[in-house]
C-alpha cells in the first residue's frame, strides 16, 4: 500500500520557469496534497498519472514502480492503472453515463461483454446514477457528475485513486456529503487516495498524511501519523530519492 | 430539359469533386491532427505551405502540379515509367488539382476542432487503459468530427467551382474533364444564353445548400 513519490520537474514558458521539486512518502490510506495554487500539486498528480513526464526521479505505487528515470522506466498512462478524477471531471460529452462509466472496459469496435455489462449496471447502483444511466453529462447536477467520474475512474480497479480538487466545484452543502461518499468508496474499493485540497475540512474527514508545497513548487513542510515522509525544500537535494526508497 | 450531353459536366463534377473531397478529409485530418497536437520544428512553415492553395491563384497552383505530375515532372515521370500513366488531361488529374485547392478547407477548419478538444478528456481516456489509435477513434474524433465535416463541406463547394488548377491540369474536353464550372464559360463563349443559366442556378443551388448545412453542423455544440 506504500505510496513513494520523488521527482523533480522544470517547466519554462517565456522567461518564467517553474520548478517543482517534490518528495513524500506515505502508507495510508489518504495522501492530501496541501498549499497554494500554482506550487506544483496538480502537476505532481499529473506525473503520478503519467500524463506528465517528470525530468528525474521515482515514482513507486502499491509496490509498483511507475516511473524511475535513473532505471529508464516510464510506464505509460494506459498500463498505470490509476483512477484519476480531473479537476472539472472530464467526462465524455457525447457519451451517456453508461457508455462514460463503461468507457474503461471497452474495446474498440466490440460490444461491452455480459460481465462487463454487469459491473457498469452494478457501479450505477452504487454510486446511485440507475435513473439517469441514459443522460448525457450536460443534464447532471455537480454531485451527480462527480459520483459518474468516480465510477468511471474505478470500472477497472485501479490501484490508486487520483483526485485533483474533487470538491473545489461543489457548493458547501454537497461538500460534505461528497467527502462522506468518497470515504465510502474507500472504504469499500479499499484502495489509497491521493486527493488535493486547501481545505482545512478536507484534512479533518481524511486522517492521512498531508503534504503540504510552498509557493515556491517545493514541498516544504510534511506532516503525517506517525509516518515516515521526507520532503526536499526550495531547491536543494537535500531529500535524494534512494533516502525514500531504501 | 437535361440531355445527355448536358449532364456529362455535372456527372463529372460530381465524381471529381467527391473523390477530391474524400482524399482532403483523409489527408486534411491526419495533418491537422498532427498541426494541433504535436509540436515539432517547422510547423508554422508547414502550416503556412499548407495554406498556400487557399491563397495563390489557381493557376499558379495548376503550374506547380504540372510541374511535379507532368511529363518531366518528378512523380510524373515515376508513374509514366513504372506505370505507364500520365495524369494530365485525364479526370484523375482533376481530381488531384481539385483535392490540393480544397484541402487547405478541411485542414483549418479540422485543426479548429482538434484544438477545441480539451486534452483531458484524450488524458481520461488515457488513464482508463486506452492505446493511443483508441483515444483517437474513441474521443478526438467523435468530439471533431463536426468540424471536421464542415469542413468537407466547404472543401466539396470549393472542389465543385474549381477551374482554373483543374484547367491547366486536365484542360477542357467534352464528356471527358469538363466540369460544370467548365462548361459555364464554353457555354457562355459560344453565346449558349440557356445552358449557361441552367448551369449557373444548378451550382448556385448546391453551394448554398453545402453553406447553410456545414453553418448549422459547426453552431450545434454539446
Amino acid at each position: 500500500m506504500t505510496t513513494r513519490v520523488c521527482i523533480k520537474k522544470t517547466l519554462a514558458s517565456g522567461n518564467r520557469r517553474f520548478n517543482l521539486d517534490v518528495s513524500f512518502s506515505s502508507r495510508g490510506y489518504y495522501t492530501i496534497l496541501s498549499g497554494p495554487s500554482g506550487a506544483g500539486k496538480s502537476l505532481t498528480l499529473r506525473c503520478i498519472a503519467g500524463i506528465e513526464t517528470p525530468d528525474s526521479g521515482r515514482i513507486e505505487i502499491a509496490e509498483r514502480v511507475l516511473f524511475d528515470s535513473e532505471n529508464r522506466i516510464n510506464v505509460p498512462v494506459r498500463e498505470r492503472e490509476i483512477g484519476y478524477l480531473f479537476q472539472d471531471y472530464a467526462l465524455f460529452p457525447h457519451l451517456n453515463v453508461a457508455d462514460n462509466v463503461g468507457f474503461g472496459l471497452k474495446k474498440m469496435l466490440r460490444p461491452l461483454s455480459m460481465e462487463d455489462k454487469r459491473k457498469v449496471s452494478e457501479l450505477l447502483e452504487i454510486f446511485g446514477l440507475k435513473e439517469m444511466a441514459e443522460s448525457l453529462p450536460r443534464d447532471l447536477s455537480g454531485g451527480q457528475r462527480q459520483r459518474v467520474a468516480l465510477a468511471r475512474a474505478l470500472v477497472n480497479h485501479p490501484s490508486v485513486l487520483l483526485l485533483d480538487e474533487p470538491f473545489s466545484a461543489l457548493d458547501h452543502s454537497l461538500r460534505e456529503k461528497m467527502r462522506a461518499e468518497l470515504k465510502a468508496v474507500q472504504a469499500r474499493f479499499n484502495i489509497p487516495v491521493i486527493l488535493i485540497s486547501h481545505e482545512p475540512a478536507d484534512m479533518r474527514a481524511f486522517e492521512g498524511d498531508i503534504v503540504e508545497y510552498s509557493g515556491k513548487g517545493a514541498v516544504h513542510k510534511t506532516s503525517g501519523s506517525g509516518i515516515r515522509l521526507f520532503s526536499s525544500s526550495g531547491y536543494s537535494t537535500e531529500a535524494p530519492c534512494h533516502k525514500i526508497h531504501s | 430539359m437535361f440531355n445527355a450531353i448536358e449532364l456529362s459536366p455535372l456527372l463529372i463534377t460530381l465524381k471529381v469533386a467527391g473523390l477530391a473531397t474524400c482524399a482532403a478529409i483523409v489527408a486534411g485530418t491526419a495533418l491537422a491532427y498532427g498541426l494541433s497536437r504535436k509540436s515539432f520544428p517547422g510547423r508554422n512553415w508547414l502550416d503556412a505551405f499548407l495554406t498556400l492553395p487557399l491563397v495563390l491563384p489557381p493557376t499558379v497552383m495548376g503550374y506547380y502540379i504540372i510541374v511535379v505530375m507532368g511529363r518531366n515532372g518528378f512523380i510524373g515521370r515515376w508513374l509514366e515509367q513504372y506505370f505507364g500513366i500520365s495524369l494530365m488531361f485525364t479526370w484523375q488529374g482533376a481530381v488531384i488539382a481539385a483535392s490540393i485547392v480544397s484541402l487547405p478547407m478541411v485542414i483549418k477548419s479540422a485543426r479548429a476542432a482538434f484544438e477545441g478538444v480539451s486534452p483531458d478528456f484524450e488524458n481520461a481516456a488515457r488513464t482508463l487503459g486506452q492505446s493511443e489509435p483508441s483515444v483517437f477513434f474513441r474521443v478526438t474524433l467523435p468530439l471533431a468530427w463536426r468540424g471536421i465535416l464542415a469542413g468537407a463541406m466547404l472543401a466539396f463547394a470549393r472542389a465543385m467551382g474549381e477551374f482554373g488548377a483543374t484547367l491547366m491540369v486536365a484542360g477542357d474536353l467534352p464528356g471527358r474533364t469538363q466540369t460544370l464550372s467548365l462548361a459555364i464559360y464554353d457555354a457562355v463563349e459560344a453565346g449558349n444564353d440557356m445552358l449557361s443559366m441552367q448551369l449557373v442556378i444548378f451550382t448556385s443551388v448546391i453551394c448554398i445548400v453545402m453553406l447553410v448545412f456545414s453553418g448549422k453542423l459547426l453552431r450545434t455544440e454539446y
